[in-house]
């Protein structure tokens, strides 16, 4: 699984990836990623919005056999985090000792290489979250 | 409506089949079902199977096992659901059948996972998941139900101790069974002992990655008398449903309520006209300790945070008020992925036949729950003795 796919592939989700951009729906509903269709109240209606990027720990784990292409990171801490307007984004914890993570930690979001594939593929960068100092 | 009945049933042990193929495994299940019911042709096949695309290079099985189990030119697909693609495609068949457009249908749950390597075989099962915001960040399937696991503890204050009793009930049960992987009891030092793999869920709190293929054969009771199939052997699927839930399990209402399993289990009760306490044992989706806890409060056995607690009070054991897992569960027989749904049904019928090995006593009514995604796709079947 070296190869990068499509660059288009990761391409199309820059908005999402580099800031944290989901949606927010005509009736005020809030949603990361963007959808067509709300999932609250199945508006059609829904415009970009760009979260602050800062939230909490709801839960996390150490990722000690992960998936093939990112042996090379292992372990690494991944959580899910409640953003401070509500919706909750799976990601990375990063520039973290994995003992002082806790429930409710705040942290805030930076933008960190997510993995690299063979010499001549691409770099993946993304959202990651560090905890507030 | 007609009734729909299984009359045959078939499986292979769980296992690592180094010598024996996708194929090899898949025709020996579906000709042990035929054999059982005492059939030589069906007139479809529906496949139940996740990944085969990426473990063995090879889709279009209902071809491939339609074609070397000699069964013809017959419709044969493969239906995909995940983890849940075995109890799919039962469901599949049962409609075909009750559809009255297929009088006899058989149906088979096959996964090959030993020929891939482990971490590429940890990438095929995380495609369950949501691959742009999941697995993008390096989500192992473990590793989200990791998340849930931490969540579920929190929450209720149950520990790792308590979980992991789930596991040593399902190896007390695959003990007895011929077709486990795992034929030995084991104790909750055992679970504690055992290295994490993504914090706090341990090797022992997951299934194992395996090779196995079980399959049923289904047709309506008036088929099966023409057939001459003795009625001992007869099975009435009584109920189903199947439902999802959002396949990002960060866009989920409430991390610790399987919705789709709930949704799954109001249907297929309603169908069977059953309660959850008229149920005599339950074959739930244990491919993690937790979600045994999950499944067991979203089926309606267990309130809300106490799943963990039948575990505690010993009510899951074969001889106790609520058995589950009677042959080892994915646990300890074994989870190889598309086949899960089909070998929880093959052993809900050998249980009310009253030929399983960790004998329910009397059991009328079984029930089978299988788990796909995250809770993403979820199947719920009722089954009863005739």
């Amino acid at each position: 699984m070296g190869k990068p796919m499509q660059v288009s592939r990761h391409w199309r989700h820059f908005q999402e990836k580099y800031r944290l951009i989901g949606g927010k729906c005509e009736n005020g509903h809030l949603m990361f990623p963007k959808r067509e269709v709300c999932p609250v109240c199945g508006s059609r209606s829904v415009e970009d919005y760009e979260f602050s990027g800062k939230g909490k720990v709801i839960s996390w784990t150490i990722v000690r056999n992960p998936p093939s292409g990112f042996e090379y990171y292992k372990p690494y801490p991944l959580a899910l985090v409640q953003l401070e307007e509500g919706p909750v984004v799976l990601a990375q914890l990063t520039d973290v000792d994995p003992e002082e993570i806790d429930f409710g930690m705040e942290v805030e979001v930076v933008t960190r290489k997510v993995r690299e594939f063979d010499e001549d593929g691409i770099i993946l960068y993304s959202y990651k979250f560090r905890p507030v100092r | 409506m007609s009734r729909a009945v299984i009359i045959g049933a078939g499986m292979t042990p769980v296992g690592e089949h180094w010598k024996l193929s996708l194929r090899d495994i898949a025709v020996e299940a579906l000709l042990n079902a035929m054999d059982d019911a005492g059939i030589d042709g069906v007139d479809s096949l529906y496949v139940g199977n996740m990944v085969s695309g990426s473990f063995v290079e090879q889709e279009n099985l209902g071809a491939l096992i339609a074609d070397w189990a000699g069964l013809g030119n017959i419709p044969a697909v493969k239906i995909e659901a995940a983890c849940a693609s075995g109890g799919a495609a039962v469901q599949e068949g049962v409609k075909a059948v009750l559809s009255g457009l297929e009088d006899v249908v058989a149906v088979v749950g096959v996964e090959k996972m030993t020929d891939a390597w482990p971490s590429d075989a940890t990438r095929y099962l995380a495609y369950a998941a949501d691959a742009d915001w999941e697995l993008f960040h390096g989500a192992s399937f473990v590793a989200l139900n990791a998340l849930i696991m931490r969540y579920y503890m929190k929450t209720y204050g149950y520990t790792e101790e308590d979980l992991a009793l789930f596991s040593v009930n399902a190896h007390a049960n695959g003990a007895k069974n011929p077709y486990a992987m795992f034929k030995r009891p084991i104790k909750v030092e055992t679970v504690l002992r055992s290295p994490y793999i993504a914090d706090p869920l341990k090797l022992f709190d997951a299934s194992p990655v395996c090779d196995g293929a079980a399959a049923v054969i289904i047709t309506t009771p008036e088929k099966a008398k023409e057939l001459g199939v003795p009625k001992e052997k007869w099975v009435e699927v009584a109920g189903m449903g199947r439902a999802i839930d959002t396949i990002n399990l960060a866009n989920r209402e409430d991390l610790l309520t399987l919705k789709a399993a709930k949704v799954a289990a109001e249907k297929a009760y309603r169908m069977a006209g059953v309660t959850a306490k008229e149920v005599d044992f339950f074959e739930v989706h244990d491919a993690f300790t937790v979600m045994a806890a999950l499944s067991l409060e979203a089926l309606g056995v267990a309130k809300k945070g106490e799943g963990a607690k039948l575990a505690k009070e010993g009510q899951i054991a074969v001889d106790s008020d609520y058995p589950i897992q009677t042959m080892g569960g994915l646990k300890a027989r074994g989870h190889p992925v598309g086949a899960t749904g089909v070998y929880q049904t093959v052993e809900t019928v050998l249980q009310l036949r009253g030929e399983a090995p960790n004998q329910v006593p009397d059991a009328e009514i079984g029930l089978t729950q299988n788990i796909g995604g995250t809770g993403s796709n979820i199947t719920v079947n009722v089954f009863r003795r005739v």
